[in-house]
């Protein structure tokens, strides 16, 4: 086996700021921040709302339930650890609740996929923490 | 009224070293050349300088790019105006933006606006000047590291997921991104600065690799080696140097802010909406006035939604609007005429800013324009996310 084959993925590492996030994805599920001042929803991890720049805030469990905005397919190695998964969709989603991230959609041919596509959070469990991709609702 | 800085100044100088895949001089000694050539080309003195804005291109990120030191280098003194800036590929244009309002403030006279970039190494490959697994550690921290996990890298994922959604949302097609490109290295063709040179055809762009689709090779920058600068000057000065005048009419940017907030458009509606307003506002014209545009092409893509931001065509229309060659040479609207960033070369917001100064120098050769009296000249940066222009003209203006 070669040095280069047994590169995974990047895997995130859970800081601080975002260890609710990883926390709530350990159970399945998807947490995000709202602001205590104004209510608005906002992906972690900021201390400051990006609507009223207040500073508290608490989590809430969204649905998972998301709509595809747009998606890539993606040529390119940039990182070993994709060379297997290659070419592989690079998709950003929007949340039922309103906020956007980005992931890559499993379960469905890269040539099926089409913006404003139902989708749900389908979970991927690694030793120390549990990555948040979507797959067709 | 009219606005007090419409008119005000003008770029008198301009200094390119070669471009490219340039080996053996760093940035620091690129922008030096650069600022060489832009002061013998103004007729200035090195002591009439009193103003130097510098942007230092992607090694101000990943090491060795121009600094605040640049002063020091050039062995300029009592300047009376010096910053470092950073709005990504809109800076350029920023920076004649500032210098502008320097001159007209009485704070500055002879202001240097100048990029340096070398990212390339001989052997290495572009992708690799602009890096990718490099930053990317195994572990990357916190929420931000959703993106390496999910493979979101680079500026090309960015401008795919964009042209995506348009081509999605208004039916715009592959063969309309591939004639921006087609257009393009037609005009490269007859520049002897470009560094692709060589015919294309539809038929290379289809075949040429994707990189993330919809964008192929064809649709993506070239990445170069080397500097640019540029002299920024009183227009009352200006009328008794040597080169024909280039005069600044109007200016205006537009920030449209977080991609990933609930609401946010910024796939298809830019910065570039906002600074179209403010820049034809301030030089009373419309896009109907422009006859030549040097649009930033960091992507095909970037272009045509530029062209409909400024108003050249309806919002959805760009598709069609790009199709029928008229960006081309003997077109309609004559875009990127020195090849852009596609095919000419690419040093951020001063490929199209070089360029613009050419053709309203009429210095263009067999490119030149045959009307050259409205340039526009547009800076784009960050994933859509930093818009700057310029709208320059040999004509002084009549306030």
């Amino acid at each position: 086996m070669t040095q280069e084959q047994s590169v995974s993925r990047p895997i995130p590492l859970p800081d601080e700021a975002s260890k609710p996030f990883w926390d709530g994805a350990a159970e399945g599920r998807f947490m995000l921040m709202r602001c205590s001042e104004c209510g608005t929803l906002r992906m972690p991890s900021r201390m400051h709302c990006d609507n009223c720049l207040s500073s508290d805030s608490t989590w809430v469990q969204a649905s998972g339930r998301a709509k595809v905005r747009t998606f890539g397919v993606m040529h390119q190695r940039y990182h070993p650890g994709f060379a297997p998964y290659l070419p592989y969709n690079v998709t950003i989603v929007e949340l039922e609740e309103g906020p956007r991230t980005p992931t890559n959609l499993v379960g469905v041919d890269n040539a099926d996929i089409r913006v404003g596509m139902p989708v749900v959070v389908d979970w991927e469990r690694h030793e120390d923490v549990t990555v948040p991709r979507f797959r067709p609702a | 009224m009219t606005h007090p800085l419409r008119g005000a100044a003008a770029i008198t100088g301009l200094g390119m070293t070669p471009m490219g895949r340039i080996y053996g001089k760093s940035a620091t000694e690129l922008a030096a050349d650069a600022v060489r050539l832009a002061i013998a080309d103004s007729g200035l003195a090195k002591s009439d300088i009193d103003g130097l804005l510098i942007n230092a291109g992607i090694t101000g990120f990943t090491g060795g790019g121009i600094s605040l030191n640049m002063q020091n280098y050039l062995g300029l003194e009592n300047l009376r105006l010096l910053n470092h800036m950073n709005a990504a590929g809109s800076t350029a244009a920023q920076m004649v933006q500032y210098a502008t309002m320097a001159i007209a403030a009485g704070m500055a006279t002879h202001v240097v606006c100048v990029f340096a970039d070398a990212p390339l190494r001989e052997g290495s490959s572009s992708g690799a000047a602009y890096g990718g697994a490099a930053r990317n550690p195994e572990r990357p921290r916190g929420m931000a590291g959703l993106y390496p996990a999910v493979g979101y890298f680079g500026a090309n994922t960015p401008y795919a997921l964009a042209a995506r959604r348009h081509m999605s949302l208004y039916g715009t097609t592959q063969d309309q991104l591939g004639a921006i490109a087609v257009a393009q290295r037609k005009w490269a063709m007859k520049s002897p600065l470009a560094q692709m040179r060589e015919p294309m055809t539809i038929e290379d762009y289809r075949a040429s690799r994707w990189i993330i689709e919809p964008l192929h090779l064809l649709d993506c920058c070239l990445v170069s080696n080397g500097a640019v600068a540029v002299i920024v000057s009183p227009a009352d000065r200006a009328k008794d140097m040597p080169q024909p005048p280039v005069y600044i009419h109007g200016m205006g940017q537009g920030h449209p802010g977080d991609s990933n907030r609930a609401g946010s458009d910024w796939e298809t509606e830019t910065g570039a909406k906002l600074a179209a307003k403010t820049a034809y506002g301030m030089a009373g014209i419309g896009p109907g006035d422009v006859t030549v545009a040097e649009l930033y092409d960091c992507y095909t893509y970037t272009v045509l939604v530029t062209l409909e931001d400024y108003g050249f065509c309806a919002k959805g229309e760009g598709g069609p609007f790009v199709a029928d060659g008229k960006l081309g040479p003997g077109g309609a609207l004559p875009v990127n005429t020195g090849g852009g960033e596609l095919s000419g070369y690419y040093m951020w917001g001063m490929t199209p800013l070089s360029e613009a100064v050419i053709q309203g120098r009429g210095a263009g050769g067999e490119r030149q324009v045959p009307n050259n009296d409205i340039v526009l000249c547009t800076g784009n940066g960050g994933s859509l996310s930093y818009h700057a222009c310029l709208i320059l003209s040999p004509h002084a203006s009549a306030n």
